[in-house]
């Protein structure tokens, strides 16, 4: 049976802007050339600004070139340009020698090169949207997913070319969606999900279209250029690329200049704050603190812009949204949860590792649109970039609910200051408010509850075991008694409609009702296309699981409660 | 920038009159024009006309003032010197007229307490860090202000008074409050150390309060220099344990606002703390000495609530439990020092 969810509104938005040609990633694209250009100075006076001293800048180089070599030569990817290694080996003749030749040469040498590494750079990172191509896949999308939705659900004859359910169906978008689409016409926004899964780009994507904004930037990791069909989505959708096996100082001087220089241009974005998809299956606690330093960069960027140039227009605001993407199920998840596993057991590094091509997404994606399974998007209220929530006019305010100007906290001695420190300290907070906001936004479905209370039921009965030992529990061990596990499910969801009532979490709608059947909507949820099963019933109606490791991941998404006590 | 340049900016505001809040004041009239915030209409005439205020006579650049709109208005840079318990409710009537760009660095040295509905601390058993605050964490919680510092050491008023070698330390997250701190109070006779460890820095200048007490104790007691090196170093291992649980690092202990706060503390005669051990360990109860006095001693309070948040969070804390049944049990000096000579636990450094 199926519980429905009563809140979808299934409320149709209508685009904040009118054409493709008014939104601020195709005025990007168009003059592509020249923002690359100019990413490519700063960063150039960037990097030098950081290694002022010949010596120094030759020593990054010289880093940066055998850093590259050693990457092609251990972790070549099939996105990776063919004239890879002869540009690089290009680069070391060119260095060779250099650090005996007189100090202004060299210099001049060292600064030629450095420029051709960073112009490769940030025509690498360089996103490349078409106008045409993402109406067509907007197309596509829409086409498909309408098909495979009506044509699995309603058993009749031609209702697959009916338009009975829409995406809107499986997804549920919940949250501040008025004040985002305000917050964009007024500022530039600057979303940020949580992790969980390859898929949440393309979630993420169709998400935005659908509540009528216009496209994202979003720097999306390299690796997922590798499937095809990623490639394709995200290509059309304006992302640009990450590359986390690059950490040499020009790429990620690159990179972040790349996505500071596109906010001020007023392109709303998309970030990842997490870094890589969520491993544990936790709601990410630590943020990676580059690209959302970019944000607070921007910012300020557009504060002294406006006292240099003496205009007395407002400085374009840019707002911080947190989103939470919950699901019941995880494609990944067995993976991802091997792989935090096996780092947390002996700490040695994973290289990332894309089991899933093109075939298994779509095998995937059929199997989500013809059975159960919704998924929902929780919006969070926008911040400005020092974590203050913003009203729906984009005022900051403080806890007492008074306006406060943001360019104030870049002031010192009454002019806007560039102090990189602070900033830093800046960017922290920011990002423990974003953690913060996660796990306020978060909607625990019934798939969490169930996992939850059953993998903490397990520990409590084998609390002499740690994590590990309690994993490879003999299997005649994991039975749990129903009623037990009843019972203990309405004590934690009942401590879960507290800490909803305290505006500490938000719960699916699914979750109310009787007990029983919020468990068994749980059960038959909870990790559904998994081979083995995280968690079901027995003959004798027991809680049984053929998978304790998937469990431990599904159940690590209610973390941080403090809920363990009501075990 | 040059000393003259600086005393052409924007005044500085210290808010508290009282003994520490004056010699600040006074260390900071050596740079820049000062802005001296009292409640008490009367000493702000008595400083008008005297220049006087608690035993020290006052800088002429400072100038006393009654309202805390004024100074926030007129000064950037604040130094918070008021006692505690008012310090939050000194911080809600502030509040209103602060803005991102104000710099706060405080002086005080104790903890805040909220509690809900019913609750107080006489009833309530246990404590935890979401009940208890430091004073950095209070403006935080009350105002925008981000830029935020503390001022500890071994700063006693009446040697900073006449002009005697000393050190303080600023911490705070932003090198830009450590500068401009240091840049404002820094003399000849007066030296500056920075430190990011904020919350550390607090509870080391915090929780030293405890020790303090025990120190007048010791001396009450008619004991010499030996207990007085036990008492400082058993005393500085409970700190860190204390202070790790409440969210410090141990760094910011072994430093100018830790071991060197404490040294200080510990010998010295004149701290309101030591005076009431002394007076305890002479047979006095702290009632008769309370009645006695009306200047506010932060160590009573101190090991109020830290002997309460050691129970939540299971650490133990041999000195200040006792201190506490010397305090609100009926215990006395001598029988609480019997109990910690036999005190099990023997093991001297384990915490490095």
């Amino acid at each position: 049976m199926e519980v429905v969810e009563k809140k979808n509104k299934n409320k149709k938005y209508k685009p904040i802007l009118e054409g493709i040609p008014d939104w601020p990633v195709y005025q990007l694209s168009k003059n592509r050339k020249e923002f690359i250009e100019e990413v490519a100075k700063k960063s150039i006076a960037r990097v030098k600004e950081l290694r002022p001293t010949t010596k120094q800048l030759l020593d990054e180089l010289q880093t940066t070139v055998y850093r590259e070599q050693q990457r092609m030569k251990r972790n070549r990817w099939r996105v990776d340009p063919v004239d890879e290694p002869r540009f690089w080996a290009t680069i070391k003749d060119d260095m060779v020698g250099l650090d005996t030749k007189p100090a202004e040469e060299a210099q001049a040498k060292a600064e030629e090169i450095l420029h051709r590494i960073v112009s490769r750079y940030a025509n690498e990172i360089a996103g490349n949207f078409n106008a045409s191509s993402y109406k067509v896949t907007r197309e596509i999308v829409k086409f498909w997913f309408a098909r495979l939705l009506n044509g699995a659900r309603v058993k009749k004859f031609g209702a697959f070319f009916r338009n009975r359910y829409t995406l809107r169906d499986k997804i549920h978008i919940v949250g501040k969606v008025k004040q985002l689409r305000n917050l964009a016409t007024k500022g530039t926004v600057i979303m940020v999900p949580t992790h969980f899964s390859n898929l949440d780009s393309i979630l993420i994507g169709w998400v935005i279209h659908s509540l009528g904004l216009p496209a994202f930037i979003y720097g999306a990791g390299l690796n997922l250029f590798n499937i095809k069909i990623f490639a394709y989505f995200m290509n059309s959708l304006g992302a640009y690329k990450v590359d986390r096996r690059k950490k040499n100082l020009p790429y990620l001087e690159t990179l972040k200049l790349y996505s500071t220089l596109a906010i001020q241009k007023g392109a709303h974005s998309l970030f990842f704050p997490g870094g890589t998809r969520s491993r544990s299956g936790a709601i990410e606690k630590q943020l990676k603190l580059g690209l959302l330093s970019s944000a607070v960069e921007a910012q300020r960027n557009l504060y002294l812009d406006a006292v240099d140039s003496n205009s007395t227009e407002e400085v374009r605001k840019i707002f911080v949204v947190p989103v939470t993407l919950n699901y019941h199920f995880v494609l990944e998840a067995p993976d991802l949860i091997d792989d935090y596993l096996s780092v947390k057991g002996q700490d040695r590094y994973l290289p990332e590792q894309d089991k899933y091509g093109s075939w298994q997404l779509l095998q995937f994606l059929f199997k989500f649109f013809t059975k159960g399974s919704n998924i929902s998007v929780s919006i969070g209220r926008g911040l400005d970039v020092m974590g203050n929530y913003v009203d729906d006019d984009g005022n900051s305010l403080d806890a007492q609910g008074r306006v406060i100007d943001t360019r104030d906290y870049f002031v010192s001695d009454e002019h806007v200051t560039i102090d990189k420190q602070r900033e830093d300290e800046y960017t922290r907070m920011l990002s423990q408010k974003i953690v913060f906001e996660y796990h306020r936004i978060n909607r625990v479905f019934a798939s969490h509850l169930v996992a939850f209370v059953a993998f903490e039921m397990w520990q409590k009965k084998h609390s002499k075991l740690d994590l590990f030992g309690l994993l490879r529990l003999p299997e005649e061990d994991q039975v749990i008694p129903y009623e037990e596990f009843r019972e203990t499910c309405k004590r934690v969801r009942k401590h879960i409609y507290k800490l909803k009532d305290e505006g500490k979490v938000y719960h699916a709608t699914h979750l109310k009702g009787q007990i029983d059947l919020v468990i068994r909507h749980g059960l038959d949820n909870v990790g559904i296309f998994h081979l083995k099963r995280p968690l079901l019933l027995n003959r004798e109606g027991n809680i049984i699981t053929k998978d304790f490791n998937t469990l431990y991941y599904y159940h690590n998404r209610l973390v941080g409660y403090d809920l363990e006590k009501f075990i | 920038m040059t000393l003259k340049s600086l005393s052409d900016d924007k005044p500085v505001g210290v808010i508290g009159a009282g003994n520490f809040g004056s010699v600040v004041a006074n260390l900071l009239a050596q740079h820049r024009k000062v802005l001296l915030y009292a409640r008490d209409e009367k000493v702000i005439q008595r400083i008008r006309e005297t220049r006087e205020n608690r035993g020290h006579s006052m800088h002429p650049n400072i100038e006393p003032i009654n309202d805390l709109a004024a100074i926030a208005e007129q000064c950037d840079i604040l130094f918070p010197i008021v006692p505690s318990e008012h310090f939050r409710s000194m911080m809600k009537h502030l509040s209103p007229h602060l803005h991102p760009y104000h710099i706060l660095i405080h002086g005080t040295k104790g903890f805040d307490l909220t509690l809900t509905n019913g609750q107080s601390i006489e009833t309530i058993t246990k404590l935890n860090r979401s009940q208890v605050k430091t004073m950095s964490e209070v403006i935080m919680e009350e105002s925008v202000v981000v830029r935020v510092g503390c001022l500890a050491g071994p700063n006693l008023s009446r040697e900073l008074a006449a002009n005697q070698p000393a050190a303080t330390v600023i911490a705070s997250h932003f090198n830009e409050v450590i500068t401009l701190g240091k840049r404002l109070l820094r003399n000849d006779h007066f030296q500056v150390y920075g430190n990011n460890d904020l919350v550390g820095v607090e509870l080391a200048g915090v929780l030293k309060n405890i020790i303090a007490i025990a120190a007048g104790a010791l001396s009450g007691l008619g004991y010499g220099e030996n207990a007085k090196g036990l008492l400082v170093s058993r005393g500085m291992v409970e700190m860190i344990y204390l202070g790790r649980a409440l969210g410090g690092n141990t760094k910011a202990f072994l430093g100018v606002a830790g071991v060197g706060d404490l040294v200080t503390t510990c010998n010295s005669s004149l701290s309101r703390n030591f005076t009431i051990g002394h007076r305890l360990a002479k047979g006095e109860t702290l009632k008769e000495i309370l009645a006695s006095t009306d200047e506010v001693a932060e160590g009573i309070n101190t090991i109020r609530i830290t002997k309460k948040c050691a129970d939540y969070y299971g650490v133990r804390a041999p000195i200040t439990t006792t201190l506490y049944k010397v305090l609100f049990e009926d215990l006395t000096m001598k029988q609480a020092l019997r109990y910690l000579m036999r005190y099990p636990l023997n093991v001297d450094i384990d915490f490095l």
